[in-house]
């Protein structure tokens, strides 16, 4: 198994250490080129979704990635990358969002809460988002302080928070059992 | 660790592989954050500026921070003077995200820099060795970035300050361990900062580089030399087309490492700043602050 990582801006380096950590072979995607090699999965990392929205236009890697992801390409989108997903970017997945949710750096916290399917998982939220709401296809995974916070429509998973960032892997195993 | 400095360290991690630009007004802001910025450094005068007003350089009027917090939704940082700790006091009321204790702005001690752990907001400090790096981080940095030479165009110094920290991280990799007390005590940092260097060879923090850069060819220098992203201060807005030239730096950092790709975004970006040679400049700003 092979997983491709978008490697435009954020925190891309961390994925690929959790996923070495697991065994799973990884590379970076900056450009076209990059994204030519095969993959079984694709990870969106945190980072700013406008700077990354910006980026992945100017590479052309838009369509592409898009076009994979509703072929059915399983996709792992976290903070940033879960922003990059709703209906104002990628618009693979039907959520809304709200961006810069609970503020400023001063509103970034640490916290533990239920994620179904898995149990209680330590939470990192950095200048975060939540999903305001979720379509009908769209499952909600977790709820913290009555937001949504994670979700999954079919392949694709999205956490407001950072599993990378924590030394707990069951997020990712998560979504490499998704894979199949 | 506790929880802020941690959430603190981590947000510096989220801005890696990006551009932090400096802005004076909202339209600037925008221009940075439409180009890809993953941030931005809120001031009233870029640092060419600075050099050439002379005089007591201070942190910037509130009302026009907020200004450009209003104006973008990225990441907005702001400087404060070396060691005025109430000047970052009030950058943390404003709920700045980044505070910059910088070199760029007058020094208001010569002798302290302040006591970052009392803040809950986080800050970037300046360094051109080590040394330097591991004390800010001692005193509560939670993001390092290479001095350079502020306002000049000449990336010299920011390479010399990576260079200088590199080579410094890959001795302290090679030595023996007990030989890490007397490292410790050169570089004056706590025997566990040196330790995690020396173990994981590389800072417990983000390290961008900053000062002096002015094109895409510069932005790839520096990551290439290990940086993990960059800060551009007078080099966007001080150029004949800023809004290319930001957009092109930014591709940089993303592809430092394909000629190809810088080739194509060096081409056609108009007039970089002039600059100013090392050897020409009368105030060194990387001096200020050890």
């Amino acid at each position: 198994m092979r997983i491709a990582i978008l490697a435009l801006q954020g925190a891309f380096v961390e994925h690929q250490q959790m996923l070495s950590k697991l065994g799973i072979d990884s590379f970076l995607v900056r450009n076209l080129n990059d994204w030519s090699q095969p993959k079984d999965a694709l990870i969106i990392p945190g980072g700013e979704s406008t700077a990354m929205t910006r980026i992945i236009k100017d590479e052309e890697l838009y369509e592409p990635v898009r076009a994979a992801i509703l072929a059915g390409l399983p996709v792992f989108g976290t903070c940033a990358g879960l922003i990059m997903l709703d209906g104002d970017h990628l618009n693979t997945m039907d959520i809304k969002v709200k961006r810069n949710a609970y503020g400023r750096q001063l509103g970034s916290f640490e916290t533990t809460d239920t994620f179904e399917g898995i149990g209680e998982v330590p939470m990192t939220f950095i200048r975060a988002p939540y999903i305001e709401s979720v379509g009908e296809k769209a499952k909600i995974l977790s709820v913290v302080d009555n937001h949504i916070v994670a979700a999954r429509q079919d392949k694709q998973l999205v956490c407001a928070f950072h599993p990378e960032l924590t030394e707990d892997t069951r997020i990712h195993q998560y979504f490499i059992s998704m894979i199949g | 660790m506790e929880e802020r400095v941690q959430l603190n360290r981590q947000l510096a991690q989220m801005l890696k592989g990006g551009v932090i630009m400096d802005v004076t007004t909202p339209e600037q802001a925008r221009i940075a954050e439409a180009a890809g910025a993953c941030a931005v450094m809120a001031l009233e005068r870029i640092p060419a500026d600075i050099r050439a007003a002379g005089g007591v350089s201070r942190m910037s009027d509130p009302k026009m921070i907020r200004g450009i917090q209003e104006a973008v939704t990225i990441p907005v940082m702001a400087k404060c003077r070396i060691g005025h700790f109430a000047e970052a006091q009030i950058l943390e009321a404003i709920e700045i995200d980044y505070i910059d204790e910088s070199e760029v702005l007058s020094p208001a001690d010569d002798v302290y820099h302040i006591d970052k752990r009392k803040f809950k907001v986080p800050f970037v400090c300046g360094a051109k060795d080590l040394g330097e790096a591991l004390r800010r981080i001692n005193e509560g940095a939670t993001m390092i970035r290479t001095k350079g030479e502020p306002g000049t165009g000449d990336i010299i110094q920011a390479v010399r300050h990576m260079r200088m920290m590199q080579s410094e991280i890959r001795r302290l990799t090679s030595l023996g361990e007990d030989e890490l007390y007397e490292a410790a005590k050169q570089l004056r940092v706590p025997y566990e900062l040196v330790q995690f260097v020396h173990d994981n060879g590389k800072l417990p923090v983000v390290n961008f580089a900053a000062g002096g850069v002015a094109t895409p060819a510069d932005a790839a220098l520096m990551m290439q030399l290990g940086a993990e992203g960059v800060f551009v201060g007078s080099g966007i807005f001080k150029s004949g087309n800023p809004e290319k030239r930001a957009q092109a730096i930014v591709k940089a950092v993303t592809n430092y490492q394909n000629p190809k790709i810088l080739a194509e975004l060096s081409e056609d970006l108009g007039e970089a700043m002039v600059g100013i040679n090392e050897s020409e400049i009368q105030l060194l700003m990387a001096e200020r602050g050890k």
